[in-house]
């Protein structure tokens, strides 16, 4: 079972990264390949395991502030920054359609 | 022969005033840079390292050591935040990053007055089985230029034999590992989400400790998968990996996942008595590709417990071969979560892209990442279609707990301590180990450790003898859900009995004037 020119799309749409070329998409191709052999296990009547610690009660703190004004550190690392904000390019803008979008997929 | 002592050793002749913290500092800046060949360090903290130690010497003259690791050189892999230092992942996406904070297990280390002489190389963002996979260049196993090594390796011309024999370190903790064999340092954290810690111990002759999910805090750790990521204790024998444990083990505020039981960090015995003890071999670690070496060595190693009194049992972990398989999508699924943080908005690497958020977002993750990371992001999104949750990640799930019901009914049928091997060879040579691409490596050189990661629990590999090429071969211990005492016990006996020898490294010895003590004892092999 090939992986549709359209699941490839949206997945690059959804996780932001490219494949690059044809080696990334038989990656893909090979890794659920690979997965698929879950499907040979009996599971019926299983629970579905979240954490290997889910008979215990994680730690919640007191709801205090006991830290912060920190905005000088946080800062130091953005590229593009103006005052106290983090500086994007305009939003609200999808990416580009396949056909329009520079990307291996366009070829498929 | 103080570089080659132990955590132990070393830190009594500081307080006895046999070397001085600023002593020591130097001799491990220098021998890092003789063996800037390994690869194993991205970043040398060369002047925070040497005020730190000057520190500790104060402390040392006035009588107050903060405790056995006051002045002590330590390394930390370089997925741990590091403040005021570069923390890069191996990776572009992180390159010029300085964290702004210390990771707990960092700030543990630094406020029992550890030295950190720097940061070590990894795969890219721990994604991998060998430390080949990072944009700083491969780690090189220092075994490779080793006395035990060239000796048994087949002479080529004398110039091509020590550029393309070298041999992987194993990974994704393979700079670290590499750190503690070469005795540029006393100890190294390193990270374990599959046997990232475990695996390239066991290639480096180095004892490698995973511990129990929940015991040691993962603040500060950049995340691969939530769920099983533990930070890992690089040593040269157990004794010291007991020390680390006990300065890093507890409750963090900062990490609700870390257990809130009251850690007491514990002496290790001198077992003399195996008597009372239950020793389970699961028969499905027999995997296919396991060298005849390796399993010579496991059964020899049950023979050894056997002789000695101990009850040596056959156990079955009926669904090992579906581990690495359900890991690949558990992972995955995960990754592609815990990667989409990195957008070059607040940190790290930044396109110049500028024609909306979502194109500098994808161009950004383009220009970062390299293609295992890429690659598992987008499997990991794959997996998590709303088509696909149910059938993959659900299912991975429920077999992650049949994975771990498996151990809980061994560990209740009265074994104490699991024995298998860590790795199915000893280390492949660097071309011969790129010749196969990342991921199927991964699930290849991951198969006898990552059911410990699914199931949470801790486990230790203790070098036990070198290969037929010299090289060291470990095996490994697994023990119940925080009896990281009983299991560190055991490995402990197990290491005195095996007497794994020492490497030779002729730049370590020019290093280290003094008395080379040789291990005179029968090797185990």
């Amino acid at each position: 079972q090939k992986v549709s020119v359209e699941v490839l799309d949206h997945l690059e749409h959804l996780a932001l990264v490219d494949f690059r070329d044809s080696e990334g998409v038989e990656r893909l191709q090979k890794a659920i390949q690979f997965a698929d052999q879950l499907h040979d296990v009996n599971t019926d009547g299983v629970e579905p395991m979240d954490s290997v610690l889910e008979d215990r009660c994680l730690y919640l703190r007191e709801d205090d502030v006991t830290e912060g004004n920190c905005t000088k550190e946080l800062l130091e690392n953005a590229r593009e920054k103006v005052e106290e904000y983090f500086v994007a390019p305009p939003g609200n803008i999808p990416l580009p359609k396949l056909e329009e979008r520079e990307t291996f997929l366009q070829g498929s | 022969a103080m570089l080659r002592a132990s955590l132990r050793q070393v830190s009594a002749a500081l307080k006895e005033g046999r070397v001085t913290p600023t002593e020591l500092c130097q001799r491990c800046l220098a021998l890092i840079r003789s063996t800037k060949f390994l690869n194993a360090y991205i970043t040398i903290a060369e002047e925070t390292a040497l005020k730190q130690a000057e520190e500790s010497e104060e402390r040392y003259k006035k009588g107050q050591p903060l405790g056995i690791l006051d002045g002590i050189p330590i390394a930390v892999k370089d997925n741990f935040n590091t403040a005021g230092i570069e923390t890069t992942c191996a990776s572009n996406m992180l390159k010029g990053y300085i964290s702004p904070y210390n990771a707990t297990v960092v700030q543990k280390l630094l406020d029992h007055g550890a030295v950190l002489l720097g940061k070590t190389n990894l795969d890219e963002f721990a994604m991998g089985s060998g430390s080949t996979d990072g944009v700083f260049g491969p780690v090189r196993n220092p075994w490779s230029y080793s006395k035990q090594y060239k000796e048994k390796s087949v002479p080529k011309s004398h110039s091509e034999d020590e550029e393309s024999g070298w041999v992987i370190t194993g990974g994704s903790s393979g700079g670290s590992a590499a750190a503690v064999s070469s005795f540029t340092c006393f100890a190294a954290l390193g990270s374990d989400t599959g046997g990232s810690t475990r695996n390239p111990a066991a290639h480096c002759g180095v004892v490698g400790l995973k511990p129990t999910y929940g015991l040691i805090s993962r603040h500060g750790l950049i995340p691969l998968v939530n769920s099983m990521d533990v930070p890992g204790i690089l040593t040269r024998c157990v004794d010291d990996a007991a020390v680390l444990l006990g300065s890093l083990a507890g409750h963090d505020p900062k990490d609700s996942t870390t257990i809130q039981d009251d850690f007491k960090p514990f002496e290790l015995p001198n077992l003399t008595d195996v008597s009372k003890l239950s020793i389970g071999i699961p028969k499905e670690y027999h995997a296919p590709g396991l060298s005849s070496e390796i399993l010579a060595l496991w059964s020899k190693a049950a023979d050894l417990f056997k002789n000695a009194g101990a009850k040596v049992v056959e156990v079955s972990l009926p669904h090992t071969r579906y581990s690495i398989v359900c890991y690949h999508v558990l992972c995955t699924a995960e990754v592609a979560s815990n990667m989409a943080r990195f957008d070059g908005l607040e940190y790290g690497h930044r396109s110049d892209m500028k024609d909306s958020t979502e194109s500098m977002y994808a161009a950004t993750r383009r220009e970062g990442f390299n293609d295992v990371v890429r690659g598992r992001i987008l499997s990991g999104n794959y997996f998590l279609l709303k088509q696909n949750y149910e059938k993959y990640f659900v299912k991975a799930q429920k077999v992650r707990r049949l994975i771990a019901n498996d151990f809980v009914k061994v560990f209740r049928s009265g074994v104490d301590v699991l024995l298998t091997p860590t790795t199915l060879s000893d280390a492949a040579p660097y071309t011969e180990f790129i010749q196969e691409d990342n991921r199927t490596r991964s699930a290849q050189d991951d198969i006898l450790t990552q059911a410990a990661n699914m199931a949470g629990l801790p486990a230790i590999n203790v070098p036990t003898a070198l290969s037929e090429r010299g090289l060291p071969v470990g095996l490994q211990f697994i023990g119940r859900s925080f009896q990281e005492k009983q299991l560190l016990t055991v490995a402990k006996w197990f290491e005195k009995q095996v007497q794994f020898p020492v490497i030779q490294l002729e730049v370590v010895k020019r290093h280290d004037n003094g008395v080379f003590q040789h291990q005179k004892s029968a090797s185990f092999s």
